[in-house]
């Protein structure tokens, strides 16, 4: 067994004309190994959703293939794919009970009723909805519907399980618990998940590995760290956490050049050459400010922003351009708003990132 | 003035709406009344109350022509509505659940137009159309009766059955697909049951419509093929007795029946649903 679990490749998928039709989905390469835990993190119309309909079938794409354990799927139809969908708006069979419900796969697949109704138990267990089985779907509230909607398409034993945002009609607890025990459900089943969300934390708490998505194209794939640490793009940079963005020119190798002519240290890729104008990027975290005024560049604290533990501290830097920090709210009592401070940047902090999209 | 709540404007406190509800009610009803109340009536006059008796249901129930007529005019609704029933579950689910092709517009239309023609229109061609198959192949039974009423029931039941079928999320559809069942199995195990109460509604529409049909009965009938309905007018023709008061009163009561099933029907269904 290969250990790709699902492979997309160079995927298109156009809805309407070819010309000037909607183009959903741009030349998307991804392979998901198998047993992992896949997210595809991405703003509202980025084509999650598209991707995740053409995995289970219900979609064929305009160009390109997917092929699942080595086997090309592209045009069979859902019925014959072992893959399961978690849906966003659960689709539990109104006229059927809980137990039903979860049963209903295995049955469609021809399994006796002894195998169905020891499968059925036992996934009702994992979901913790033993006791609901002969309600109706009317008869539970959001949370439960969720987990049977889960258990019905953890039934079958599906080689992969898509979930398209199930978590986003729960209540910020209940979606917190149910991130977890998620996570608990794939170690335990060992199913390869496929993860549609649009919440960065989400993402980065459950997840092996996220593809980060904008406009119908993959922009960066990696471990939640990775994505978070190294992003490669100013999409990423900015989609994932916070990012403040500078404007700078390489200078030699390792060293930018910031807009006030002081050199720093900063991640630059190999292919840029000595002079090449390009965007930086920081993490507010990772940006010092020196009240005594020692640092790369200097400003005007313009704003100081209280939460918890932390603060948010607003630098103006005198060309238009502000930057955010984000310092330790007790041990920098001596920021003030209105005072000049200093800035530094830490190491490894700094880093280009490409324009585009 | 300034504390003087504004109370929403109401219909229902316009002057004299109440007087207006209540005659309209009677205009409605008041006839209905006065049948069912003359069918109990002892003596045979349809105007002067003789006292309470069942004497006109023996009547109409020992009517041999009346037993013939009422028999006719079930198994005509039976048939033409199971036929409309098939053929309008098929059509709904042909214009609810494919692509949108061209010309759908139109099938809606085609589909829906025997609520538009005027039904003596239907009748005559229906009339000269079955005349000359009856020519050619010489047969006069009761299927031409059973395919005219089911052609003019299909709208009656197509309706009900496409208001269901549209108003059902498609994802369930699709959710069922992907837990492997093939598209008969999606359509047995969950779009057929999901839209039986429609089904049934529409059934029953189309028992109603067709049992009460006269005009296109009246055209398309060979002789003693009387239903119900057309009996009763020819009986009208001659003279006015309580027994047709009778037999009004019991397909009032027929129809009150079928559709306090109906809804017990829905209602249950729609508990688990
Ligand atoms: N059946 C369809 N016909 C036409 N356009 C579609 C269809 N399905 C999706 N689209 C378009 O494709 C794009 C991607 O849609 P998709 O549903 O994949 O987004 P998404 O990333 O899941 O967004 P969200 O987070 O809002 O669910 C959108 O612009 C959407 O309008
Ligand atoms: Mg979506």
């Amino acid at each position: 067994m290969s250990d790709i679990a699902v492979s997309a490749q160079s995927i298109t998928k156009v809805f309407g004309s070819l010309s000037g039709g909607l183009r959903a989905l741009d030349d998307v390469s991804v392979d998901i190994k198998t047993n992992e835990f896949f997210t595809l993190l991405g703003p509202s119309g980025c084509g999650k959703t598209t991707l995740l309909r053409l995995i289970a079938g219900f979609e064929t794409p305009t160009f390109g293939s997917i092929v699942l354990e080595g086997v090309d799927i592209t045009t069979d139809p859902p019925f014959k794919r072992p893959v399961n969908t978690v849906f966003q708006s659960y689709a539990l069979f109104p006229h059927l009970t809980v137990a039903q419900n979860v049963g209903f796969g295995l049955e469609m697949l021809g399994k006796t009723k002894k195998e169905i109704t020891h499968a059925v138990d036992e996934v009702l267990a994992l979901v913790r909805m033993e006791e609901m089985a002969h309600r109706y779907p009317s008869q539970l509230s959001g949370g439960q519907q969720q987990r049977v909607a889960l258990a019905r398409a953890l039934a079958p034993k599906p080689s992969v399980l898509l979930l398209d945002e199930p978590l986003s009609a729960l209540d910020l607890k209940l979606r917190k618990q149910m991130q977890i025990e998620l996570k608990r459900m794939q170690m335990e089943t060992g199913i390869t998940f496929i993860f549609v969300t649009h919440d960065q934390e989400e993402a980065l708490t459950m997840s092996d590995r996220i593809a980060v998505m904008s406009a119908g194209r993959i922009q960066q794939i990696g471990a939640p760290r990775d994505i978070y640490n190294a992003p490669t793009n100013r999409f990423v940079a900015d989609f994932i956490g916070e990012s403040n963005f500078l404007p700078a020119e390489v200078a030699e190798v390792g060293m930018v050049t910031l807009a006030n002519g002081n050199k720093v240290p900063a991640v630059v890729p190999d292919d840029l050459v000595t002079g090449s104008k390009v965007t930086v990027s920081i993490r507010p975290e990772q940006v010092e400010l020196d009240p005594a005024g020692e640092g790369v560049l200097a400003g005007t604290i313009t704003e100081l922003v209280y939460f918890g533990t932390d603060m948010h501290a607003h630098v103006d830097l005198g060309d238009g351009s502000v930057l955010v920090a984000r310092v330790q709210a007790e041990a920098d009592r001596s920021l003030v708003k209105g005072e000049q401070a200093g800035v530094r940047f830490a190491s490894g902090g700094l880093r280009v990132v490409e324009d585009g999209s | 003035m300034a504390e003087r709540v504004r109370k929403a404007f109401s219909i229902r406190r316009l002057p004299g709406f109440t007087t207006v509800t209540m005659i309209c009610f009677a205009a409605l009803y008041a006839p209905i009344i006065v049948i069912v109340l003359y069918s109990f009536n002892a003596g045979d006059s349809v105007a002067l109350w003789e006292g309470f008796s069942l004497d006109w249901y023996t009547v109409a129930a020992q009517n041999e022509q009346v037993q013939d007529a009422t028999l006719r005019s079930l198994l005509i609704a039976l048939w033409a509505s199971g036929i409309a029933t098939t053929l309008a579950t098929m059509a709904a689910l042909g214009t609810t659940r494919t692509a949108k092709f061209p010309g759908s517009t139109l099938i809606y239309v085609l589909i829906n137009q025997p609520l538009m023609v005027p039904e003596i229109v239907t009748a005559v061609a229906l009339l000269i159309f079955f005349a000359s198959i009856k020519v050619a192949t010489g047969y006069s039974g009761l299927a031409y009766l059973i395919l005219a009423h089911a052609a003019f029931c299909v709208p009656f039941a197509y309706l009900p059955i496409r208001a269901r079928l549209e108003g059902m999320d498609r994802v369930l559809e699709i959710a069922a697909a992907d837990l492997y069942a093939t598209p008969w199995q999606t359509f047995r195990r969950v779009t057929l049951p999901l839209v039986a109460p429609g089904i049934v509604a529409g059934a029953m529409l189309a028992f109603v419509i067709s049992l009460d049909d006269v005009i296109i009965t009246e055209f398309v009938k060979s002789a003693g093929q009387d239903t119900l309905p057309t009996y009763m007018l020819g009986q009208l023709r001659r003279a006015v007795t309580p027994e047709v008061n009778a037999i009004s009163t019991a397909l009032l009561g027929l129809t009150i029946l079928l559709l306090t099933a109906f809804f017990i029907l829905t209602g249950r269904n729609d508990k688990s649903a």
